[in-house]
């Protein structure tokens, strides 16, 4: 049965190098994190005071927190995209800069006089935030999508949800450049509301788009 | 349907650096277990269990680069066969079953690959030296006391410790492989 098949197959068998996987999701991140920053770039464009923000560790924050959702939800893809590839432990690394970035909301929140605290959750832009996040996420997303269905995740939903993380960290990057809001619990809540909608976005489509 | 856990990633890794009669009898291996899982599982009647093999097969070559160097070849090789079986099942309309829903359920539980395991571990037993083997399988398996285990074989109880631990020690080994996988 079916020697002719294992004929062909071994015939056409060239090296393969490892670390292919890693390297091809971080080509869907990096490719579609490049879109969304030109997109952002030349519709919403760069804050007007990028220079002097940067002065700023709140600044630096921000692109650190979207940034390392981004990195732990690729390395925990990284596993979720091998037929029977698990990711707890690489998952539970993801509350990391959640856990710190809410740590730093409340501090402001506890320090601030009670009548401020108010608009320093709700900033000038929380209603317009998480959904520039989502948007923004969209085309790391296809990029990682594109990545995942090279690959072989077997358990579609959960590797949606964790690819739509990564690409909801990645959106938020770029996002940041145009966002000038400097608070911690805007970042905290706008921000992560932004990144879970996308991950939300990939546990729904994922039967659809992951299927090989 | 021969080789060990150890032997097959010895294959594997040969085969992902260009070694094609490595994958080759690789290959063979494989459809061999596959013939097996697949048969279990769909109706005897008709190619289909032939087709799925084949599919997998395919997915396997096509898919081998998402093969982690420093795990196991079955248990990879089970989730496409599994993933494969599943998707066959949604795409045929099989009832209500919406087998993505729950595929953690699908990750354990799989005889297939208890049986290897079984295998496995039968010869590494067989490869280990009677004595040691004997008092391993009598303290281990069997839960028997060491006092009495020491008694019949005539030696103090601190000796049958040490000669079990070795054999398990060896045994381990053995099961892990000369490539050193986790």
């Amino acid at each position: 049965m079916s020697d002719d098949l294992l004929d062909r197959l071994s015939a056409s068998l060239h090296p393969t190098p490892a670390g292919l996987v890693l390297r091809r999701l971080l080509i869907g991140l990096a490719a579609g994190g490049a879109v969304s920053l030109a997109l952002i770039a030349v519709t919403l464009g760069p804050r007007p005071d990028f220079s002097p923000a940067a002065a700023q560790p709140m600044f630096w924050v921000k692109f650190a927190y979207a940034l390392a959702i981004a990195v732990v939800a690729l390395w925990a893809g990284e596993r979720l995209a091998r037929p029977g590839g698990r990711a707890r432990g690489r998952l539970t690394w993801l509350a990391a800069p959640l856990l710190i970035v809410v740590a730093l909301a409340l501090w402001r929140l506890v320090e601030a006089p009670p009548g401020a605290r108010m608009s320093l959750v709700m900033g000038h832009s929380a209603r317009l935030c998480p959904w520039y996040v989502l948007a923004a996420s969209l085309a790391p997303f296809a990029g990682l999508v594109w990545a995942a269905r090279g690959l072989a995740p077997t358990r579609l939903r959960l590797t949606g949800l964790v690819l739509g993380l990564a690409a909801g960290g990645m959106g938020a990057f770029a996002y940041a450049m145009h966002c000038d809001e400097m608070a911690a619990p805007f970042l905290g809540a706008w921000y992560s509301l932004g990144i879970a909608g996308a991950g939300l976005v990939g546990w729904l489509t994922a039967p659809r788009l992951l299927r090989w | 349907m021969s080789l060990t856990e150890p032997e097959l990633k010895a294959l594997m890794l040969r085969s992902l650096d260009g070694d094609a009669a490595a994958y080759r009898r690789l290959l063979a291996e494989l459809r061999d277990r596959l013939a097996l899982y697949f048969a279990r599982r769909v109706p005897p009647d008709g190619a289909l269990a032939e087709d799925l093999v084949q599919e997998t097969l395919m997915a396997i070559h096509a898919k081998r680069a998402t093969f982690d160097r420093t795990q196991l070849v079955t248990p990879w090789a089970y989730a496409i066969a599994r993933y494969k079986l599943i998707d066959h099942l949604r795409r045929t309309g099989r009832g209500r079953f919406r087998p993505f829903e729950h595929d953690d359920e699908f990750a354990v539980d799989d005889e297939s690959e208890a049986a290897d395991a079984r295998r496995d571990i039968e010869q590494g037993l067989a490869a280990l030296p009677e004595r040691g083997r004997e008092l391993l399988i009598a303290v281990k398996l069997n839960q028997e006391p060491v006092a009495d285990v020491a008694r019949r074989a005539g030696m103090s109880e601190s000796a049958v410790k040490v000669a079990v631990h070795r054999s398990f020690l060896r045994l381990a080994a053995r099961l892990r492989g000369s490539g050193g996988s986790t």
